[in-house]
Order: C-alpha cells, then sequence, then structure tokens
C-alpha cells in the first residue's frame, strides 16, 4: 500500500509532467523557428565564406576579426575597418538619442495621460495604442512623405520664406532619427504610463506641503517612483532603435546604413554570411549588455511604491 | 497657494502631450488624405478620387500578397495561440516547479532578439532546410511567425489566467466532474476573452511582420508589408498610399476589437 505522502508525490510528478506536456508543442516551435537557428549563427561566424554565399566548412576567426578590423591586401596588416567602425557607432548613437527623444516627448506625455480622471484615461490609452499597432512600415512611409523635399515641412518652410530651396532632410542621419523617435514612441510612453499610474499622488502633496518647487517634486519624488517605468521605456525602445532595419532602409536611402542594413548587405551582393553571423553576434552582445543593465538597475529600484 | 493651484500639474507637460498626439497622428492623416488624390503625383493635389484604391484592387500582385498575408496570419494566429493556451495554463497557478523559469525564458525569447538577427538566423537555418528536402513552400514563413507570435499571444492569456482563481475549477472537480470537463466548461469560458484577445494580438503582430519575412521568404512569396517595402524603395506612388490606408483601416478595427475585449472585465 502507497502511503498518503507517496501518492501526494506521485500525483505532483504527474503534474509538472503534464504541464511538460502542454508547454512542448509551444516550445518546440521556438526551439525548431527562433531559439536554435541563433546557435547555427554562431557556427557561421566561425567559417569561411562560400564562394556564392553560404559558407564552406572550414574553422575561421576572420570574421570576427573583419568586424572591426581589416587586412591590408598588399602587406598584410591589420587596421581599424573605417566603414564598420562608423556604422556601428551610428547605429549606438542614433538607437541613443531615440531614446533620449522619445523620453523626451514620451514623459510628459504619460504624466499627462496618468493625470485625466479614470474615464478619459481609457481614451488616451486607446489613443496612444492605434499607432503602436499600426504596421511600423506604414508609419515609417507616413514620415518620409512628410520629411522629404516636396513634402509639407519643407512646403511650408518655402511658403514662410524662412529657407529659399527645400532643406535636405530625407536619406540623412537626422531622417532616420525622426523616423525612429516617431515609430517607437509609444513604446517609450506605455510603460512609463503603466507606472505612472500606481502614483500615489499623496506623496506629491506632501512634498508641496514641505515647500519644494515643481521641479523639485518632479526630480525628488516623481522620478524616482516611476523610474522602473522610464528603465522599462528605454529598453524597449533601445532594442528594436539599434536593430532597426525597414526605418533605415527606407529613410536613409541606403546611403546612411545602420547595422541591420549592414548585415543584409552581407547574406545579399557582399555573399559574406559568416561576417554578416559576426555582426548579428554583435549587436546580441550590446543588447545582452542593455538588458543585464537593465535588470541590475530594475532590481535596485523596485518595491519602492508606497 | 493660489487657489488654482493643482497638486498633479507640471508646467509644460500638457503642451508636450498634445504635441506627441498631434505628431503621431499627422503623418498618418496626411497619408490617408493623399490616398484619395486625383493627381498621379503625391506633391500636389488633383481633386478627389478613389482611383488608387481601385488601382490596387486590380494590381494582381497586390491581391496576391494581401492573401499571403491573410492566409500566413491566420494559421500563425490560430496555431500560436493554441500553444500558447497551453503554455500558459502549464505554468500559470501553480508552485513553482523544475523548468519553470526555463519556460518563461524560452516563451519570451522572441521578443528578446532584435529582429534582424532572428531573419538573418532563419534565413540560413531554413536555407540548408529546403536543401535537404526540396520544399520551398510558405511553410518557412508560417513556422517563423508562429514562433514569433507566440509571446505575443500569451501575454493576456496569461494575465487573464492570473486573475482567475482556483475556486470554481475545484467545486467542479469536487462535483465529479472530469479534468476534461471542468476544462471545457469552467475554464475554457472564463479564459475565452483572454485566448480572443491573444489570437487578435497574434493576427496583427503576423500582419505587421517586415524584416523577418523578408529574409526567410523565397521567391514570389511577397506578403503586403514586403511588398509594400519593394514599392517604397523603387519610387513613391498613390497606390501605396491606398493600400496604406486600407491596411491602417484594418488594424484600428482589430485594435479597437481589442481592446473592448482586452478591457471586459467580469
Amino acid at each position: 500500500m502507497a502511503t498518503a505522502e507517496e501518492v501526494a508525490k506521485a500525483a505532483e510528478r504527474r503534474d509538472v509532467r503534464d504541464r511538460w506536456l502542454l508547454s512542448a508543442p509551444a516550445l518546440l516551435v521556438i526551439l525548431f523557428a527562433a531559439t536554435g537557428p541563433l546557435l547555427i549563427v554562431l557556427v557561421y561566424s566561425f567559417l569561411t565564406p562560400g564562394a556564392y554565399g553560404d559558407v564552406k566548412w572550414q574553422f575561421s576567426s576572420d570574421a570576427w576579426t573583419s568586424v572591426f578590423l581589416e587586412r591590408d591586401i598588399f602587406d598584410d596588416t591589420l587596421s581599424l575597418a573605417a566603414a564598420h567602425v562608423t556604422i556601428v557607432w551610428r547605429s549606438i548613437k542614433l538607437a541613443v538619442v531615440t531614446t533620449l527623444a522619445t523620453l523626451a516627448l514620451g514623459f510628459p506625455t504619460a504624466y499627462f495621460m496618468a493625470t485625466r480622471s479614470e474615464k478619459t484615461r481609457d481614451l488616451w490609452l486607446f489613443l496612444i495604442t492605434i499607432p503602436f499597432w499600426t504596421n511600423l512600415l506604414i508609419r515609417t512611409f507616413a514620415v518620409l512623405q512628410i520629411i522629404r523635399n516636396e513634402g509639407i515641412v519643407n512646403t511650408i518652410l518655402l511658403k514662410l520664406g524662412i529657407v529659399s530651396a527645400p532643406v535636405q532632410i530625407l536619406y540623412t542621419d537626422t531622417a532616420i532619427l525622426i523616423g525612429m523617435a516617431y515609430v517607437y514612441l509609444p513604446l517609450m510612453v506605455l510603460p512609463i504610463y503603466a507606472s505612472m499610474e500606481k502614483l500615489d499622488f499623496r506623496l506629491v502633496e506632501a512634498g508641496y506641503d514641505l515647500y519644494a518647487t515643481r521641479f523639485k517634486v518632479l526630480r525628488k519624488i516623481i522620478f524616482p517612483l516611476v523610474k522602473p517605468g522610464v528603465i522599462a521605456g528605454s529598453i524597449l525602445v533601445f532594442i528594436p532603435a539599434l536593430g532597426a532595419y525597414v526605418t533605415p532602409s527606407v529613410l536613409g536611402g541606403g546611403k546612411n546604413m545602420m547595422l541591420s542594413n549592414l548585415i543584409e548587405l552581407q547574406f545579399g551582393q557582399g555573399r559574406n554570411w559568416p561576417l554578416g553571423s559576426a555582426l548579428s553576434i554583435t549587436v546580441m552582445i550590446i543588447v545582452m549588455v542593455a538588458l543585464l543593465a537593465y535588470v541590475r538597475n530594475a532590481g535596485k529600484s523596485g518595491v519602492r511604491h508606497g | 497657494m493660489a487657489s488654482n493651484f493643482s497638486i498633479k500639474h507640471q508646467p509644460g507637460f500638457t503642451a508636450i502631450a498634445a504635441t506627441c498626439f498631434i505628431v503621431l497622428y499627422l503623418p498618418i492623416f496626411v497619408l490617408v488624405i493623399y490616398a484619395f488624390n486625383a493627381a498621379s503625383s503625391t506633391s500636389e493635389w488633383g481633386g478627389f478620387s478613389l482611383k488608387w484604391f481601385q488601382s490596387a484592387y486590380q494590381n494582381t500582385q497586390v491581391i496576391d500578397a494581401t492573401l499571403r498575408s491573410f492566409q500566413i496570419g491566420s494559421i500563425a494566429a490560430v496555431l500560436s495561440t493554441i500553444f500558447a493556451t497551453m503554455a500558459a495554463l502549464a505554468t500559470t497557478r501553480t508552485a513553482s516547479y523544475p523548468g519553470l523559469t526555463f519556460k518563461y525564458a524560452a516563451i519570451n525569447q522572441p521578443l528578446m532578439v532584435p529582429e534582424i538577427v532572428t531573419g538573418v538566423a532563419l534565413l540560413i537555418f531554413f536555407s540548408r532546410i529546403k536543401i535537404f528536402t526540396g520544399y520551398s513552400g510558405i511553410g518557412y514563413l508560417v513556422a517563423a511567425h508562429t514562433a514569433f507570435c507566440i509571446p505575443f499571444a500569451y501575454l493576456p492569456i496569461r494575465a487573464r489566467l492570473e486573475n482567475m482563481d482556483l475556486t470554481l475549477e475545484r467545486a467542479a472537480a469536487d462535483l465529479y466532474a472530469t479534468p476534461w470537463k471542468t476544462f471545457r466548461r469552467i475554464t475554457l469560458p472564463l479564459l475565452w476573452p483572454g485566448i480572443l484577445a491573444g489570437l487578435m494580438l497574434a493576427f496583427v503582430i503576423s500582419l505587421d511582420d517586415v524584416v523577418i519575412t523578408e529574409f526567410v521568404k523565397s521567391g514570389g512569396q511577397d506578403t503586403l508589408p514586403t511588398y509594400m517595402l519593394g514599392q517604397i524603395r523603387r519610387g513613391i506612388t498613390p497606390e501605396i498610399n491606398a493600400i496604406s490606408t486600407a491596411f491602417l483601416l484594418l488594424s484600428v478595427a482589430i485594435v479597437t476589437l481589442f481592446f473592448f475585449v482586452s478591457r471586459k472585465r467580469d
């Protein structure tokens, strides 16, 4: 006869087994069509490029060397690969500036939304959600039409006589920045709003009672309390901005490449799959560093909500 | 202090918020207006016309790409929602067990990796499989879409489950309902709004994808977004505005529906 304890243990084991069976399809699909292939990218980054794309199964660390360095074809000396360094630097710079720009615009917006009455809050949330779920390509295309030489920005500037010839915004880094800030803005607003909604305004009131200025209340009370949302929003904007493909390829016009366009080039015309793979892993490493910083920060600034 | 002093007010914030909302909607608004432009140039206004919608409708490539988008989107949405529902049932309302953290990490993994990296990874992996099996249909696109839709479908379903307590299910079990009957008669009806929200989210996510599709598709397998990307690179025509407008309307309809379904609390 089994004791009650044994019966309970068996039931628990059965429960865990059933839970594995239930989650198996999701895990298998993700393993097969998302996570697993990433390992292949890692392997490919250590192989030799094939003549017509793909790879030769021969170990080589060339791809990794050429992420940042290039070998002189005459004397075999290594020097900094200027083109790659420029592109990596541009990607990081644009991703950081996009994050800051969306924060500067998104924080007051989230604050505005969170301080509305309960009923209208839903409406504002809905209004921010619509662009969020509208196709990113369509939104990028919308920006393209606004900032191109014949677009309304230039038309207005010309009509007002501020400029005598259209300002070339399209196909510059500024165009990519405007486009990315535009498409990723809701990603910044939503998590800050989520934090802000829980904000206890009695603390703000206490601050005023103690003669704090508006700015001081903002800096010393509101900002620290919604910091988790700010960090989450920054991560949500930074990661896709760093790996952005659509926005730079539409608004940068192929000249102002970012990392993803460089990666695409290696898999297309460049026919250097190992280099493309090494660059992909480089993007992943930057993302992981950002995520780790996020996890550490979120751990520090959690559970302080009144 | 002044009588109109509001503790919630911060100087300039309302103005910035207003700017944000205007900026978010203005480009979309302009895009929609120019879809109804009779002129064939996108820089001048030639009167109101529906001709670009008509021309998009008669463009077999557009229709083809739209149908393919819907086909992939619906299969991927249904599959990912079923899998996500099962996974959510397996990972909520339970004490921690070995592998639970691993499951969370695995299910959310597609969200952590930039799309370009997943796209490249699938390009390499699927091109290998293509050589081995000779199969080059849309199965690869369906598999890829299902994978990255799972975390999105999982989110609302899990949220719904976590807010449901086990009382009713326990009561059903006490009344000798079989586990399957309990699931079908109690759990599923209560979970339904979450599942519906997950399904819609997954469908929109699949419909929106450009990057992964661009890398995974074989020749002649354009979806609506990849077709549009190709056209925009070639130069802009009002037809793209018309397609975008139609697409936009569809997204707005789904989001509106999603908003009401996921807000429904009982």
